[in-house]
C-alpha cells in the first residue's frame, strides 16, 4: 500500500526537478534534457498507478509517451543544430532577435 | 476483430487529410514542381473539407472504437480546421515559391498538422488526446522553423519547441493523475467516476495540470510568453494557419474535457478559467496597442481573441456553441488579415513581418486589397454586422446567461480598447500617402484566398443564424457519446 505513495512522491519530485531545470537553466540542450526528466517522471507515475489499479492502460500509455518523446528528440535536436550552425551558441538568452 | 467493426468511416475527414499529407511527401520525391505539389495538397484539404461537410449534413456517425468521436462537435471542428487549411494553402501557393520554402516538407507538414488538429477535436480518450496534440505540435515546430536560412525562423522554432514540449509534460502529468484518480483513460469513464469523488486531491490536481497545459497551447496569459515571438518569426502563411488551427483544436479539446468530463466540478474550474480570460484579453490588447509591426500586432491580437473565447469556455455548457461560432469567424478573418500581409511582404527584408508604415496609402494603390483588409480589421475589432461581432455577441451573451456578468463587461471594454489598434491600420491605409514604393504581390491563389476570407467574414455577419444553427446543440450528442 505504501509503495505506491513513495513512487508517486518520487515522480512528483522528479517532475519538479525537471520543471525547475527548464525555468532556471539557459542552455537549450540542458532545458531539453530537463523536459525529458519531466516526461519520464510522468512515465513513472503511469506505471505506479497502472500497478495500483491493476490495469494495463497506464503501461500502454508509457509506450506512446516514449515514442512521442523520440519524435520530439528528432525535431528538437534538428532545430537546435540548425540554430547552432548559424550562431555557434545554444544559450537561449543569446537567441533573442524577436522581442518587444 | 472484424475489419467492418473498426468504423474507419467515422474518422474519414482526418484520414483524408493524413493520406493527402503522405501523398504530398511521396510526390515531393519525384516531382519538383512547387506549384503542382501545392495544388495536390489543396485538393486533399478540399476533399477533407467536403467529407466533414457531408458527414455533418448526414446522420450521426458512430465513434471510432470510443477513441475518437464523429459527433457534430468534432465535425464542426474538422470543418473549421480544413477550411483554415484550404485558405492557408491558397495563400501559400505563391508565397512558397517567392520565399523559396521547401515545398514538399511545407505542404506535407501543414496537412499533417491539420490532421492532428482534426483528431484533437474528435478525441474522446486520453491517448488520442495526447497523440493528436503531439502530431499537430511536432509538425508545427518544424513548420515554424522551415525557413532555415533565416535566424528568426529558427529562433521561433526553438522557442515554440521548448515551451511546447514543456507544456506537453504538464498536460501529460495531468492525464496521469486523472487516470490514477478514476482508473479510466476513456473520457466517458472519467466523466462517470468524477461525481463519486468530487474533492479528491488527485482529481483536482489532474484538472489543474490539464488546464495549465491547455492554457499554454491556446496561448492564454500568463502562459503566452512564446506566442508573439513564434508568430512573428515563423513564415507568415504558417503563422496564419497555426494561429487559427492550433487555437481551434486546443479550444475544442479544452471545451470537450471541461464540459463533458467535469460538469460536476464546474465551481472548481469556472474561476480559474475566468481569471485566465480576463488576464488574456487585457494583456493581449494592451500589448498590441504598442506594436508598430503589423505581424506582431496580430500576434498579440490573437492572444486577446483567445481571451474572448475563454469567456465562452468559462460559461460552460451554455458557451459551447458561441465558442464554435467564434472559432469559425476567427479562422476567416485572421487568415484573411495575414493574406494581406503576405501580399505586402518582400522576400528577404520582411521575414519578421511588415511595419505599419508599409500599409500607408494602400487604398490608392490597391483598393480591393485595402477594402479586404478593412473588412478583416473591422471584423477583428467586432464592428457589426461582420462575423467577429456575432462571435463576440454569442460568447458574451453566453457568459451573461451563466451569471458571469463581470466577464462580459470586461470583454466589452476590451473590444473597445482593441478597436484603436485595428482602426489605426485602416486609417493608415486610407489617409496617409504611399510611404514606400513596394508593389504588392499579385497572384491568383492569394487573391482567391483573400476573397473567400473577406466574403465569408461578410456573409457570416449578414447571415449569422445559418452557422449558429449548425453549431447549436452539438453538446447533446457529445454527452451521449
Amino acid at each position: 500500500m505504501d509503495a505506491i505513495r513513495y513512487l508517486l512522491i518520487l515522480s512528483a519530485v522528479l517532475f519538479t526537478i525537471g520543471a525547475a531545470g527548464v525555468l532556471l537553466r539557459r542552455n537549450a540542450l540542458v532545458i531539453f534534457m530537463c523536459i525529458e526528466i519531466m516526461l519520464n517522471a510522468v512515465n513513472l507515475t503511469f506505471i505506479a498507478l497502472s500497478r495500483q489499479l491493476q490495469s494495463l492502460d497506464g503501461q500502454i500509455f508509457v509506450f506512446m509517451v516514449m515514442a512521442v518523446a523520440a519524435a520530439e528528440v528528432a525535431i528538437g535536436l534538428g532545430i537546435i543544430v540548425s540554430i547552432f550552425r548559424h550562431r555557434a551558441t545554444t544559450d537561449v538568452d543569446d537567441v533573442s532577435l524577436l522581442k518587444g | 476483430m472484424n475489419i467492418a467493426d473498426v468504423q474507419v468511416v467515422s474518422i474519414l475527414p482526418q484520414m483524408i487529410m493524413l493520406a493527402a499529407a503522405l501523398a504530398v511527401f511521396l510526390a515531393d520525391l519525384v516531382w519538383k514542381d512547387r506549384k503542382g505539389i501545392g495544388l495536390l495538397a489543396l485538393a486533399g484539404a478540399l476533399a477533407a473539407f467536403a467529407a466533414a461537410a457531408g458527414m455533418l449534413a448526414g446522420s450521426g456517425a458512430p465513434t471510432f472504437q470510443h477513441m475518437a468521436a464523429a459527433d457534430r462537435f468534432a465535425l464542426v471542428i474538422s470543418l473549421v480546421v480544413s477550411a483554415a487549411a484550404v485558405l492557408a494553402l491558397l495563400i501559400s501557393l505563391d508565397y512558397v515559391v517567392r520565399v523559396e520554402l521547401p515545398a514538399g516538407e511545407y505542404y506535407g507538414l501543414l496537412l499533417l498538422a491539420a490532421s492532428g488538429m482534426m483528431f484533437l477535436g474528435a478525441a474522446t480518450h486520453l491517448m488520442t488526446l495526447f497523440l493528436s496534440l503531439e502530431i499537430l505540435s511536432i509538425a508545427l515546430y518544424a513548420l515554424a522553423g522551415i525557413r532555415t536560412t533565416d535566424l528568426r525562423s529558427g529562433e521561433a522554432a526553438m522557442k515554440y519547441f521548448l515551451l511546447g514540449a514543456f507544456a506537453s509534460a504538464f498536460l501529460l502529468y495531468g492525464m496521469a493523475l486523472l487516470y490514477g484518480a478514476t482508473g479510466s483513460t476513456y473520457l466517458a469513464g472519467i466523466a462517470a467516476a468524477v461525481p463519486q469523488k468530487p474533492a479528491d486531491p488527485m482529481l483536482i490536481g489532474g484538472l489543474a495540470l490539464l488546464l495549465v497545459g491547455f492554457a499554454f497551447k491556446v496561448a492564454a496569459v500568463p502562459f503566452h510568453m512564446w506566442t508573439p515571438d513564434v508568430y512573428q518569426g515563423a513564415p507568415s502563411s504558417v503563422t496564419a494557419f497555426m494561429s487559427v488551427g492550433a487555437k481551434a483544436a486546443g479550444f475544442a479539446a479544452l471545451v470537450r474535457v471541461l464540459v463533458t468530463v467535469f460538469p460536476a466540478l464546474y465551481a472548481w474550474w469556472v474561476w480559474p478559467v475566468g481569471i485566465l480570460a480576463v488576464l488574456t484579453m487585457t494583456w493581449g490588447n494592451l500589448a498590441a496597442l504598442a506594436q508598430g509591426n503589423v505581424k506582431r500586432m496580430l500576434a498579440y491580437s490573437s492572444i486577446a481573441h483567445a481571451g474572448y473565447i475563454l469567456v465562452g469556455v468559462a460559461a460552460g455548457e451554455a458557451g459551447v456553441s458561441g465558442v464554435l461560432f467564434y472559432l469559425m469567424a476567427y479562422a476567416l478573418m485572421n487568415i484573411g488579415a495575414f493574406a494581406v500581409l503576405i501580399a505586402l511582404e518582400r522576400a528577404e527584408a520582411d521575414a519578421a513581418g511588415v511595419e505599419l508604415a508599409r500599409m500607408s496609402g494602400l487604398f490608392h494603390r490597391r483598393p480591393w486589397l485595402a477594402a479586404a483588409m478593412t473588412v478583416f480589421m473591422f471584423s477583428l475589432a467586432g464592428v457589426p454586422p461582420l462575423a467577429g461581432f456575432f462571435g463576440k455577441l454569442y460568447v458574451f451573451s453566453a457568459a451573461v446567461r451563466s451569471g458571469l456578468m463581470v466577464l462580459a463587461i470586461i470583454g466589452v471594454i476590451n473590444s473597445v480598447i482593441s478597436a484603436y489598434y485595428y482602426l489605426r491600420v485602416v486609417a493608415r491605409m486610407a489617409l496617409a500617402g504611399p510611404a514606400e514604393e513596394v508593389e504588392p504581390a499579385r497572384c491568383l491563389g492569394l487573391s482567391i484566398g483573400t476573397g473567400i476570407a473577406a466574403l465569408g467574414t461578410v456573409l457570416l455577419g449578414l447571415y449569422p443564424t445559418w452557422l449558429f444553427n449548425l453549431v447549436q446543440g452539438t453538446l447533446a450528442v457529445l454527452f451521449g457519446g
